[in-house]
């Protein structure tokens, strides 16, 4: 079987392919840099036992159910109140009490956020902690 | 197994007076509003409905002329934006004159001391709430307490609410807020542009244990607020001992906040 144009196309596609593939040969071993965030804000500092409302791994997989939980509880029911597990009560509110200890809401919220690629858009009205950026 | 018609028919009257016994067991039961790990704030006032009633009188005849007090403490509170033009101004609780907050209801002759003076409104938070019935995404609706309340989260701006109110007592926030509101509370959220908003009664307030923030701001003790169901209530001696107006009662809305003229 004979191509026609052969010497055209074959180094078409091999370009195509290359500038198709272009960006996995940019970021070859280039990992980005896993989102670290901190909980050094003052409030948690001064804690004498830093634990939040659940365990550490469960507020990371879960924290986006759990506030949409005490939003539901919260506006539709009129219920402000948490019990957790351990038997502390907290104050179901974003700004007023998640908020007082992650007063860093760039460094705590944003790092993952961006790294995930989600928009979550609480901010637009609920009011963010004043930082010192 | 070798069962009786004897032992199945003991068995299932058993059963039946178990399915029986239930309700009464259910009303027995704690009635403190609570779901699992959720319940109620221990401070917060509870009503059946909510109500307020205004007197004008002593609004009029006591306060300065020109008093804001009540609307400058709830738009501060609540982080009301002031944007400056009629046509896209949000609002919580403000003034109307008499003819305009009591349409049908004025007359050629009226009194002189009711000439040109304000009267202090706010969404009337009504027992049958027209802007509950056509909010297509349930997002205003009525709590047990009788506010109508909004979910912000759940509003799509598309302000049948509006047109339904009789009141007008709906805002729609046709641009964003945030840059029109001084200095910002931190401890209550903004608004969004594409939401309608309106007074909630300060329910954020009432959640724990204090009274509504245009109440509290009054110097005169012009504005009382209370349980309407509660007969001891300061609210229903109000009612009691005064003869007091509704706005547009003839809607059949059943406005809750009453005026004392």
């Amino acid at each position: 079987m004979k191509m026609y144009n052969a010497d055209k196309i074959i180094p078409g596609l091999i370009i195509f392919v290359a500038v198709l593939t272009l960006p996995f040969w940019y970021n070859l071993g280039k990992a980005a840099t896993p989102p670290q965030p901190k909980i050094d804000t003052p409030v948690i500092q001064q804690m004498s036992e830093k634990t939040c409302i659940l365990p550490k791994t469960e507020m990371r997989a879960g924290h986006m159910q759990m506030l949409n939980d005490w939003r539901t509880q919260v506006v539709r029911n009129g219920l402000r109140d948490y019990t957790a597990p351990d038997g502390k009560h907290y104050n179901m509110s974003l700004q007023n009490d998640c908020m007082k200890c992650h007063s860093n809401k760039v460094q705590f919220c944003d790092q993952c956020h961006n790294y995930m690629a989600v928009t979550p858009y609480c901010w637009t009205c609920h009011v963010e902690p004043k930082e010192n950026k | 197994m070798e069962g009786s018609r004897r032992s199945f028919l003991k068995l299932a009257g058993v059963c039946a007076l178990g399915l029986g016994v239930k309700p009464a067991v259910n009303a027995f039961s704690a009635d403190a509003p609570a779901v699992g790990p959720f319940s109620l704030n221990p401070g917060a006032l509870i009503g059946k409905q909510w109500a307020m009633v205004v007197d004008m009188k002593k609004c009029w005849e006591k306060g300065k002329e020109g008093c804001k007090d009540c609307l400058l403490a709830c738009h501060k509170v609540h982080n009301v934006p002031e944007i400056g033009n009629i046509k896209e101004e949000i609002k919580w609780i403000w003034t109307e004159h008499y003819e305009n907050a009591f349409p049908g209801q004025e007359s050629h002759f009226m009194p002189e001391f009711m000439h040109g003076k304000p009267f202090v409104v706010l969404c009337n938070h009504c027992t049958n709430p027209p802007c509950v019935r056509v909010c297509p995404t349930k997002a205003t609706f009525k709590r047990p307490d009788g506010i109508t309340q909004m979910d912000f989260h759940r509003c799509i701006g598309c302000r049948y609410c509006m047109a339904a109110c009789p009141f007008g007592a709906r805002s729609f926030n046709f641009k964003e807020p945030r840059p029109f509101v001084k200095d910002i509370d931190p401890t209550f959220p903004t608004r969004e542009r594409g939401v309608v908003e309106k007074c909630n009664f300060c329910e954020e307030r009432l959640a724990v244990g204090q009274l509504p923030a245009c109440v509290t701001s009054c110097k005169v003790g012009a504005l009382t607020f209370g349980d309407a169901e509660n007969p001891k209530s300061e609210v229903r001696k109000l009612l009691a001992a005064n003869f007091t107006i509704r706005r547009k009662a003839e809607t059949g809305t059943q406005p809750n906040v009453y005026y004392i003229v």
